[in-house]
């Protein structure tokens, strides 16, 4: 099964444990500068949100790469850099429409999200299961699920029409 | 190994700036932050000087652990002699800025002297520079971390500086950093400005590594970050609520200093209260808006509010319309049940004002009860006031007293001394709520008999993060004991003091504790540090910290005479709850505490003690 990281801003508390997970693995140091997991901090609407690459089918780094330096890795389906071929002239992070592929100016090399090759390090340290590596075709699924829930058909225990509710709902629709 | 090895020595009278290599010898015996910038300030400063003169030295100082993966481990201290109490000073703090000093590859930052002009250091990394701040002074907190990043273009710099309190000569201003976290006790805001120093802006990119033992490490704060998740305190209660779980339980306990400590319960208390932060108000959200999460901290007790629309104190005033750091228990309850304010929207604009300009709210709000007191007696008028109707219980004069203490202006000039010296000013020492001049924070140590031997012996004045007993006679961490009873506390006291010490000399936070004990920190310093760090070791150092500082307050000149609480607490029964008619009865526990610690019957240090501590 793929799977893939799934991020909930909404259960993110801004502690960075995932930045300094990611960068142990990948650097040896604690070192959130050197992550390639990011937590925002927006102060002023009182949000945190995690953020990273996403793993693009047709990734536009891998395509715009000049050098062939960033390859599939068929068994994760993340799209790793090849730190021997990269000759860092940071085209995929122009051609990267997130932004999530950067320059990493302590090795002359780009720097992205590999998923720690099947067990990502960001998500075994989150504490508030906002970052979680789920199968890839259900990322969606407990947000399904919560507007399920909100749906007309109601719980199993309402035997009786309730047409203000379904009213609202549609509204809210 | 943890520790950087690199001390920045800013010396602000020449501009000069210098690395040196850490004091290894001293990390063995004092770990980091509190212990170890508190033996540097003990080695270099005379402590009878002047705390807001040039001779006076401020560090800013990490914890081995600080910027690590270790759950809580974004802890920075500001250590330096206190203006307002003319003890040792050491404030410690969360958010972010603590870290990015590690990242940058310093332990501690000592600043010396004072700057010919205003200025702000910037550092990143190896590269440490003195800029001007003239243009920043006057300045808020707010204003200037905005205006800072706006000038280096840099997103990802961290700051921390003062306010106009500290500017004006507040004698509790604090260091704020990241917006709303705070080094605020003592008046350590105080002294940087006197330095002339606005701020630290901080970027770090190379990061925290060295580790003893990784694989241990890993382990070791992996167990930690479990039992921090399955203890229902750190687990549920402190994400959920907060500190403010504890403001109907202390009220229930008949703890709850109310009305400059004239009363134990407020009947207020549940309007102010962390159930209260939950419920919806008139614009259909609730006062608390999400909780947040220092650096790597996997409890995340951190409260992020919004005022409500159209509330009084926010009309016209856009820039507290967004959410910033909400109420801790300690700013609740001295901001509301030691001025009888029971409205929380005000309550959240007066907390909002004490970060954006950089004041202790715990020492602020008491100082204002007890302007609140003399006002009641008629000591002082609306003449004195600047015609702030001073009454305990007025939002409005809660409000306006704390906008012109901000800033400095008008009465708040009066009120920015503290209790102590405005009650001296006005002739009434004996309603001053301190000890050795700092103002106490919000348990009555006449429902919590353990707390008045905390507070008197506190080395930097009354403090509940010196020894909170609270935990062992209140929720019964790590074991129950009676509240009412002054046996054993004495015992209690010296045990919460040292385990503290040594928790504030770690990097990380000392409200681990209320799930961690010491064989769940040791494990975790002993996989990073460098030496053997066991749980007994741990206690030795901080039993040594705590001589340390004591013995830096006997040569400031504070003697056992200041080992005392005030009259009120000694003499006036608590009028209502569990400990109605009870006093503290400190001389039942100070003797006990003097012999348990190794002292003479005068609080010195015996011969005996310094030797077997090396201090």
């Amino acid at each position: 099964m793929l799977r893939a990281l799934k991020l909930e801003p909404e259960k993110c508390t801004g502690c960075l444990q995932c930045e300094m997970a990611c960068s142990y693995e990948n650097e040896g140091v604690f070192n959130p500068a050197k992550s390639r997991i990011k937590v925002f901090t927006f102060h002023q609407e009182g949000r945190f949100a995690p953020y990273t690459c996403t793993q693009c089918e047709e990734a536009w780094c891998l395509h715009s790469c000049p050098v062939e330096a960033i390859v599939i890795n068929a068994e994760t389906g993340a799209k790793e850099v090849l730190d021997n071929v990269c000759v860092g002239c940071k085209v995929c992070t122009i051609a990267c429409p997130f932004g999530t592929v950067n320059y990493n100016q302590d090795s002359g090399k780009v720097m992205k999200c590999d998923l720690c090759g099947g067990d990502p390090w960001c998500a075994k340290a989150c504490p508030t299961g906002a970052i979680t590596y789920v199968d890839v075709d259900s990322t969606g699924l407990d947000r399904m699920r919560a507007w399920a829930q909100q749906s007309p058909a109601g719980p199993a225990t309402h035997v009786e029409p309730r047409p203000k509710e379904i009213a609202t709902y549609n509204r809210a629709q | 190994m943890a520790w950087t090895g690199n001390v920045l020595r800013v010396d602000l009278t020449s501009g000069k700036i210098a690395s040196e290599p850490l004091n290894r010898e001293w990390a063995r015996d004092y770990l980091g932050q509190r212990g170890l910038a508190t033996k540097y300030l003990y080695e270099e400063i005379d402590p009878t000087i002047d705390a807001l003169s040039p001779a006076n030295k401020l560090i800013m100082t990490t914890g081995p652990l600080t910027g690590t993966m270790a759950a809580t481990g974004g802890r920075y201290s500001v250590v330096t002699k206190s203006p307002l109490t003319g003890a040792v000073a050491c404030s410690n703090s969360g958010g972010f800025i603590g870290a990015e000093m590690k990242m940058a590859g310093w332990d501690m930052i000592i600043f010396e002297g004072k700057s010919p002009q205003p200025v702000y250091l910037y550092v990143e990394n190896e590269n440490a520079e003195l800029m001007p701040a003239d243009d920043l002074w006057g300045a808020s907190v707010w204003e200037t971390d905005e205006r800072l990043h706006a000038k280096h273009q840099d997103p990802l710099i961290r700051i921390a500086c003062v306010g106009r309190a500290a500017e004006q000569g507040c004698l509790y201003a604090s260091v704020v950093n990241d917006l709303h976290r705070a080094a605020g006790r003592s008046g350590v805001g105080t002294v940087m400005a006197a330095k002339n120093l606005k701020a630290l802006v901080c970027r770090g990119t190379k990061g925290v590594g060295n580790l003893k033992d990784p694989m241990r490490f890993f382990q070791a704060t992996e167990q930690g970050k479990k039992v921090l998740a399955e203890n229902a305190v750190t687990g549920q209660g402190l994400p959920k609520f907060g500190t403010q779980v504890l403001m109907n339980v202390i009220n229930e306990v008949g703890a709850m200093p109310t009305r400059n400590m004239r009363e134990v319960q407020f009947e207020g208390a549940h309007k102010i209260s962390a159930e209260a932060m939950h419920e919806p108000r008139s614009d259909g959200t609730p006062n608390l808006h999400t909780n947040a999460a220092c650096f790597a901290c996997t409890i995340a007790c951190g409260r992020i509010s919004t005022i409500e629309k159209g509330h009084f104190t926010i009309e016209n005033k856009p820039k507290y319309w967004g959410a910033s750091g909400g109420l801790e228990y300690e700013a609740a309850w001295a901001l509301g049940s030691d001025t009888g304010v029971d409205d929380l929207e005000t309550l959240t604009y007066v907390n909002f004002l004490c970060n954006e300009d950089g004041i202790d709210p715990i020492s602020f709000g008491a100082t204002v009860a007890a302007a609140m007191e003399l006002y009641e007696r008629g000591v002082i008028t609306q003449e004195d006031t600047g015609g702030i109707d001073l009454r305990f219980g007025s939002a409005e004069a809660l409000a306006r007293a704390t906008e012109l203490t901000a800033r400095g202006e008008g009465f708040g000039k009066i009120l920015g001394l503290g209790s102590l010296r405005l009650c001296e000013k006005y002739g009434h020492p004996e309603l001053s709520m301190t000890v050795k001049g700092q103002e106490f924070p919000a348990y009555d140590p006449r429902g919590i008999q353990g707390m008045g031997l905390a507070y008197a012996t506190a080395n930097r004045g009354a403090c509940h993060l010196r020894a909170y007993t609270v935990a062992s006679e209140i929720l019964g961490i790590p074991e129950k004991t009676d509240p009412l009873v002054t046996e054993g506390k004495a015992e209690l006291v010296k045990a919460f003091q040292d385990a503290t010490a040594a928790v504030d000399s770690s990097g990380l936070c000392v409200f681990t504790t209320f799930a961690w004990g010491m064989e769940d920190i040791a494990p975790q310093v002993d996989a990073a540090c460098e030496g053997d760090w066991s749980a007994e070791k741990m206690l030795e150092v901080g039993e040594r910290v705590w001589n340390l500082e004591r013995d830096f307050n006997l040569k400031a000149g504070l003697t056992m005479a200041d080992d005392t609480l005030p009259h009120r607490l000694l003499e006036e029964g608590a009028n209502t709850g569990p400990a109605e008619g009870r006093v503290n009865d400190l001389q039942q526990m100070l003797p006990r505490y003097y012999e348990i610690r190794g002292w003479t019957q005068d609080g010195e240090l015996s011969d005996d003690t310094r030797r077997r501590l090396r201090v």
